[in-house]
């Protein structure tokens, strides 16, 4: 169970280390590599892909520096968590502060994301080599990779959302990649719309929380809000409906979680995400986007498990992590029943990702941040290695994606086939051998351990044997059998194959940093010290649930298998499925009929919505202005009248008057001294006469 | 008849003469002429007045006529000189030609 050991304390400034202030250049790298690549000409390919790989790996480096930093620190017992946080706007007495942190849970993200992202970056010169947009698709690509390492070594929740927000962007621009094909622009619009709807709340849980504690911050010397002295002061805040203030802004922000992890209900963008090349659906949609809600529950993780530990009570049964839980273990069994019936390699995928997703977001909510976490890691690398391999499959078979008309694969594809069959055996959670068993079975430990209710155990249970099953399904149809596509399949490039190869090695190798007998990754989150020890086999329980788990993997292994298995059917009859039962199976191909549900509520509000807002525009509004503009022209239409009769009329006049008064008096300036003298001379006269005549009087 | 009477009546009867040929003529020095017998009235009246005058053995109107002889023949001299300067500019003494400042 996740416990803050006193170990887990914040390190004195003056100890920080070098790599801690050299952090945001892990963001800051491949954000200018995409600038730059932004400004490169179209035919400028080697330079494009050779700046964002070695942005990249230039991250990976400083990452793994980073990593190893903080595991050195730990193994030597000293603080884990390192920050460095300044003042980004001030405002009268109220500061926002930005900041980033190092500790055990940024390190791991970092070089996952660093690494996963690396090898998708080599994967895509492959696979985008006959894109003409090649240079355009690295520069978002990169732009990407440095919003998601944003978001993992945000120590602000606004930051955060700044990176989150860029994510969102940039998953918008790459789902709509192909933006010629009108499903492409509208799976990218359904994304970016669909993510928002979380967003909305997630603005919400931030500007609440800034306004209870005063600060963003998650880590900050003591006076950050995920820590002590904020979260005491949220949970004597109580919100509506019994639920304290720490509880609603944690649901809040689980909100914005399950919109970017495609959590139920708002799961429906990432299946048609698929529209997008191979590439970004192994990077975003698989490895690192998607996980991005995952690990901000992670992150806030104190603040949603806030009032069970204050008052000492089990973890997990706060009324935010219940619902995380609930929702998680939901959305694993929804969009696994969904899969089982889906025709499209990538939506099988897919659908197998959002039901993955809900296993971490019940495995965050019942066994904390370790659990949920270590399937999140799993999860990235075995997943990133199937969709790279479905890229393979769909390169190899000219662009086909649907299964049914693959089929036999195994003999000319045999490097796809190979790391693919590790990858599918790590996703159903294959015993033992497979990173995937050990992290599932993380996650239904303590399922097994949940004391509000068994519920959603037995949901995960479920959701593991349809992911056997509809796994051992897709395999059969794409590898096995006899091809029943039009056109000769081939093995794909040396730069796809490699990075595939590498991915299946650490699909099986990473099970060994977290299993019973030596659970370094749960010490490790948790800053504990960590021991060999195979006692930890000896756990009450423990053999039980590792057993049943291994027979319901068998179990939908086996189905799967008899099913399918060498039956090659014709692409055009029913699935063995649908013939027994037609009508379940045709709700399950309708995905369960969600986005119609949507098309028929909210979409069709909204469409109600505009068409009332176009007829006020049209009648009321329209009118009110027309009427306006009708006196407005009135008025002027009386001021011409005016202008031309009575102002312009004597205007003229009286320059009429002027000019010829002015000719009148030129005429006597006519130059002749003569008729000047003689006017003067009448003057006198008349003068004299004057004054004569006066003094007479 | 007193003698003032007979005077005054003699200089305005100049005064008239010269300013009927100043209005008159039309060349230039016809009209400086005219000038001068105008002011050969006036100073005959500054004369007449002072030896009829309440005065007459003060000697302030004889001096005063000779001021203003000076004056009109520094006058005639820039006059004349005009009209010498305007006949080698214009070829031509006619007042009514010399119309160049007209309005």
């Amino acid at each position: 169970m996740q416990e803050l050991t006193p170990a887990f304390l914040q390190s004195a400034h003056d100890q920080s280390s070098i790599s801690v202030h050299l952090l945001w250049m892990i963001p800051a790298v491949p954000i200018m590599a995409s600038g730059v690549i932004a400004l490169l000409k179209q035919p400028c390919r080697k330079t494009a892909a050779s700046l964002a790989i070695g942005s990249l790996s230039v991250s990976l480096l400083l990452s793994l520096f980073a990593f190893v930093e903080v595991v050195s620190q730990w193994t030597s017992g000293v603080a884990a968590r390192e920050t460095v946080n300044f003042t980004w706007i001030q405002f009268g007495t109220t500061n926002v502060d930005l900041g980033w942190v190092l500790d055990p849970l940024s390190a791991v993200m970092l070089v996952m994301v660093t690494f996963v992202g690396l090898l998708i970056f080599i994967y895509s010169t492959g696979y985008m080599a006959q894109d003409e947009n090649f240079t355009r698709f690295f520069c978002f690509l990169s732009l990407f990779a440095g919003a998601m390492l944003g978001v993992v070594i945000a120590n602000s929740l606004l930051l955060l959302f700044m990176c989150w927000e860029l994510v969102g962007l940039t998953s918008y621009l790459l789902i709509g990649f192909w933006y010629f094909k009108p499903s492409a622009a509208a799976a990218a619009k359904k994304a970016f719309l669909t993510t928002r709807v979380g967003d909305v709340f997630f603005l919400l849980g931030i500007v609440w929380l800034f306004a209870q504690t005063g600060t963003l911050l998650f880590y900050n010397g003591g006076t950050g809000s995920m820590e002590a002295t904020a979260l005491g002061g949220l949970l004597a805040q109580h919100a509506c409906w019994g639920l304290t203030a720490a509880g609603a802004i944690g649901l809040l922000i689980f909100a914005g979680a399950a919109g970017k992890s495609g959590q139920f209900p708002l799961h429906v963008w990432l299946p048609d995400a698929m529209e997008g090349p191979t590439p970004v659906s192994a990077l975003i949609h698989a490895a690192t986007m998607v996980a991005a809600g995952v690990y901000l529950i992670a992150r806030v993780y104190p603040l949603m498990s806030a009032g069970a530990q204050l008052h000492g009570a089990i973890l997990g049964t706060t009324t935010a992590l219940t619902v995380v839980t609930w929702v998680g273990a939901f959305t694993a069994v929804f969009a696994s029943l969904i899969a089982v019936a889906q025709n499209d390699i990538k939506r099988i995928l897919a659908y197998s990702t959002v039901a993955q997703l809900g296993y971490m977001m019940a495995g965050l909510g019942m066994g904390g941040v370790a659990v949920g976490m270590f399937h999140l890691i799993t999860h990235a690398f075995f997943k990133a290695l199937l969709f790279m391999g479905a890229g393979s499959v769909i390169h190899g078979c000219h662009e086909e994606q649907d299964i049914r008309r693959m089929g036999g694969l195994k003999a000319d594809m045999p490097v796809t086939f190979v790391t693919y069959a590790i990858g599918m055996l790590a996703l159903c959670g294959f015993p033992l051998l497979f990173s995937g068993f050990w992290s599932k079975d993380g996650i239904l430990e303590a399922g097994s351990m949940w004391t509000l209710s068994r519920g959603p155990f037995y949901m995960l249970v479920f959701g593991a044997l349809l992911t056997a099953f509809y796994m051992t399904r897709q395999v059969s149809y794409v590898f096995f059998g006899v091809n029943r596509g039009e056109k000769h399949a081939h093995e794909s490039p040396k730069s796809m194959t490699m990075p595939l190869a590498i991915l299946a090695f650490f699909a099986m190798a990473l099970g060994a940093i977290a299993t019973p007998a030596w659970p370094w990754f749960k010490a490790f989150l948790n800053g504990q010290a960590a021991g060999f020890d195979l006692h930890g086999f000896a756990e009450p329980g423990l053999m039980a649930l590792m057993a049943t788990s291994t027979v319901v993997v068998f179990a939908g292994l086996g189905l799967g298998w008899w099913l399918y298995g060498n039956k090659s059917p014709r692409p055009e009859a029913p699935d063995v499925l649908e013939a027994a039962a037609p009508l379940p199976w045709k709700w399950l191909r309708d995905r369960l009929y969600v986005d119609e549900l949507y098309g028929a509520t909210v979409i069709a509000f909204y469409g109600w919505w505009g068409r009332v807002a176009d007829w006020l525009d049209r009648r009321v509004w329209g009118g009110a202005v027309s009427a306006v503009a009708w006196v407005t022209r009135l008025g002027a239409e009386l001021n011409r009248f005016l202008d031309a009769n009575v102002v312009d009329g004597g205007f003229d006049k009286g320059c009429e008057e002027l000019s010829t008064s002015g000719g009148l008096l030129s005429q006597m300036q006519n130059g002749r001294v003569q008729s000047y003298l003689r006017i003067l001379a009448l003057a006198v006269v008349a003068l004299v006469a004057i004054l004569i005549w006066s003094s007479r009087a | 008849m007193n003698p003032l009477a007979g005077y005054l009546l003699v200089a305005a009867l100049l005064f008239a003469i010269g300013l009927a040929g100043a209005l008159t003529r039309r060349n230039a020095i016809l009209v400086l002429i005219g000038i001068e017998l105008m002011l050969n009235a006036a100073n005959l009246n500054l004369i007449a007045f002072w030896r009829y005058g309440p005065h007459p053995e003060a000697l302030t109107g004889m001096m005063f006529a000779i001021f203003s002889i000076a004056v009109a023949a520094a006058e005639a001299a820039v006059g004349l000189g005009l009209v010498i300067s305007i006949h080698r500019h214009a070829h031509t003494t006619d007042l009514d030609a010399m119309n160049r400042m007209k309005g």
